[in-house]
């Protein structure tokens, strides 16, 4: 899931300056899951702005719209009435969402009111931890099923640094040292010869660069012909 | 001056109820909200308060390690800290929330925390918001 955080509630009132009548978007996955954008933070944060707005007698006008995921136009679509009558939306969704509903409604500003930071999962309640970093070029089949590209700090392949100390990374004693968690893990899978396989220099090709990455699966997109019969 | 009180149902209200069997005298502006255990108690609901012109909101539950629903007073102290942080941040003060741990069988202790949070409105002065709504 993606894991964000909610901004400084002063620095979405001041991206809110000029604007009256604004929309608190929020989305019921991945950001609700962290509590941070979901229908529970959306009415905390729009009750804020309504105290701020009282406070200051700037005047907003606040409504508040939680989508089953905003990063889907067929979703995203239900906050049409509401966008008409908004100058403004504040999405904490994840950037995702915010980007989703500034496309499908390009003439009305949508401010982050997140900042989505991670891929990760929940470790315990409150508590969420990257786990992922989108390489793509996954390597977990040879390392116990644990990412050393972003749970390892430095993100190596082949083996711990000397940084590590009873089971810990140096960059904090809260942060388990990921080969530590590895070497574990296929000790207890019984494959500890894959540790003594080289990683070979990965392939970033995937990753970073080339811009925004696409993925295509041609069974799923619509033809000329579906398109237009769907008219 | 208005202020509200969250109390759970197996500590806070029975020690308001004894502090008026007892024939304790505190601020007739405190006014009661009873809830089955103060883990209910949600930061949205401190902000509405708020919103509507509440000068001090307190929450008064269950003694440390002694909830009847084991950890509901620590999840409230959480909401608790989450609300001052938010009204802070909105320049009302967080000072204006507070929790407060209290048994069933402490009359007085209760006549305490309602007179501390009136003594607190009254130096914080009213709520900006006050007769919004």
């Amino acid at each position: 899931m993606i894991i964000g955080e909610q901004k400084p509630l002063k620095e979405i009132c001041e991206m809110l300056e000029g604007h009256k009548r604004i929309l608190v978007a929020g989305c019921r996955s991945c950001v609700a899951i962290c509590l941070a954008g979901g229908e529970k933070e959306v009415g905390v944060l729009a009750e804020s702005l309504r105290i701020h707005s009282d406070l200051t007698g700037n005047g907003w006008e606040i409504s508040e719209y939680t989508t089953e995921r905003q990063c889907e136009k067929e979703w995203v679509a239900e906050l049409k009435d509401l966008v008409a009558k908004s100058d403004a939306v504040v999405s904490i969704a994840c950037g995702v969402g915010a980007q989703a509903v500034q496309a499908m409604y390009p003439t009305v500003r949508v401010l982050p009111g997140l900042n989505t930071s991670n891929m990760g999962a929940p470790e315990e309640p409150g508590v969420f931890m990257e786990k992922c970093g989108g390489c793509g070029d996954c390597v977990l089949h040879l390392t116990g099923g644990i990412c050393p590209i972003v749970r390892c700090a430095k993100s190596l392949l082949n083996g711990p640094c000397g940084g590590s100390q009873n089971g810990m990374c140096e960059i904090g004693h809260d942060t388990p040292c990921a080969w530590e968690q590895i070497y574990r893990s296929l000790k207890q899978l019984g494959r500890l010869d894959l540790i003594e396989k080289p990683i070979p220099p990965k392939n970033w090709i995937p990753s970073r660069s080339g811009g925004p990455r696409r993925i295509v699966r041609p069974e799923a997109v619509m033809t000329k012909e579906e398109k237009e019969a769907g008219r | 001056m208005r202020i509200i009180g969250y109390v759970c149902s197996h500590a806070g209200y029975p020690a308001a109820d004894l502090a008026g069997e007892e024939g304790r005298r505190y601020s007739p502006d405190v006014v009661l909200i009873r809830l089955p255990c103060l883990g209910r108690l949600d930061v949205l609901h401190v902000l509405k308060d708020f919103r509507q012109g509440a000068d001090a909101v307190f929450i008064a539950g269950c003694l440390e390690g002694n909830c009847h629903h084991h950890y509901g007073n620590f999840e409230a102290r959480k909401r608790v800290d989450q609300a001052k942080a938010i009204l802070d941040a909105l320049g009302l003060g967080g000072k204006r929330v507070e929790m407060f741990h209290v048994a069933s069988n402490q009359g007085l202790r209760f006549k305490e925390i309602a007179d501390i949070m009136a003594e607190r409105a009254k130096e914080l002065g009213p709520n900006p918001l006050g007769g919004r709504e």
